[in-house]
């Protein structure tokens, strides 16, 4: 069934994807790559060096991104208890930061890292895929849990971008007309959806 | 001998309110993790986190899944300040929104 994953005898997944569909998800895949960013070292003063890179600390400020912000929330900050006073505002902030400094390097390459193995295995389809229009993607279950986490990550992205934050605002875009600009990401959205779904069910504990 | 054997328990009393004094203080209130609600994960997802993650049996993940759904947000985890976070930085990882602090009730 198109658009949907299937498990595999033996462990992992496989869905059929045509052409069209293996350079959506290739080039949403790229633009959260882009999105990350490169790794903390790569541009600093000593890049390459693993010791560095081992060491360098990440920022202590949320990203300006709406998106990045989603992806790498505050730790220290729980919406449903407001700060008492100023002094204890002040102190989430701090710790927030904090957190961010000595985890947020390892949380983008963690993300990235499963983007990039989305990106590797549709190269790899496209190739089998050329003069055929399709072709039917076979996910070992290592390749299954970075395609759900980038699955899950593009979904966040792209929810971000269409300004989902509550379940209404999910419910009404299913109504949109087909003339809302909107229309093509909700589309791919929903379908991400669709494809997170079906895996997850292949990875059921 | 009877005497000698009542004299052994009297014994063994005051060597317990010795360990007592110098037992811990008091335990440090213990931290939470709390996972919030958020439109875009979906149901069967953060269940597979919580199974997967903490290895918690499928009936309690569930439950817990649908308390953020529903209540908006769960306590899934509890223990000391440096376990929270890393299991934040873990429910960040797998892309869901948590936060960690001190479990004042």
């Amino acid at each position: 069934m198109p658009g949907t994953f299937e498990p595999l005898p033996g462990g992992g997944a496989a869905v059929a994807l045509d052409d069209v569909e293996i350079s959506i998800i290739r080039s949403l895949a790229v633009q959260l790559l882009e999105l990350i960013g490169p790794g903390p070292a790569e541009d600093a003063p000593g890049a390459g060096d693993p010791l560095a890179e081992l060491f360098a600390e990440g920022p202590s400020e949320p990203p300006s991104d709406p998106v990045l912000r989603r992806l790498f929330p505050d730790a220290y900050s729980d919406p449903a208890r407001p700060p008492a006073d100023e002094a204890e505002a002040d102190e989430r902030r701090a710790h927030s930061a904090e957190f961010r400094r000595f985890t947020e390097n390892d949380l983008r390459a963690g993300k990235r890292e499963n983007a990039l193995a989305v990106i590797r295995s549709l190269n790899a389809l496209a190739a089998a895929s050329a003069g055929e229009g399709g072709a039917v993607l076979k996910l070992s279950p290592e390749e299954s849990r970075h395609w759900l986490g980038a699955l899950n990550d593009l979904r966040l992205a792209i929810g971000s971008r269409l300004e989902i934050t509550d379940e209404d605002d999910a419910d009404s875009l299913y109504g949109l007309p087909d003339e809302d600009p909107r229309k093509p990401m909700v589309m791919a959205y929903l379908w991400l959806g669709g494809l997170q779904e079906t895996l997850v069910s292949t990875l059921m504990p | 001998m009877g005497r000698v054997t009542a004299a052994a328990p009297i014994e063994i009393e005051k060597t317990e309110q010795a360990e007592e004094v110098f037992a811990v203080p008091e335990p440090d209130v213990p931290w939470v993790t709390i996972v919030h609600n958020d439109p875009v994960n979906l149901m069967s997802y953060v269940t597979y986190v919580f199974q997967t993650y903490f290895g918690y049996p499928k009936d309690k993940a569930t439950k817990l899944m649908l308390d953020v759904h529903h209540k908006g947000r769960a306590v899934v985890s509890s223990g000391t300040r440096e376990e929270m976070e890393r299991d934040v930085q873990a429910m960040h990882g797998y892309g869901l929104w948590a936060t960690l602090q001190q479990d004042r009730k």
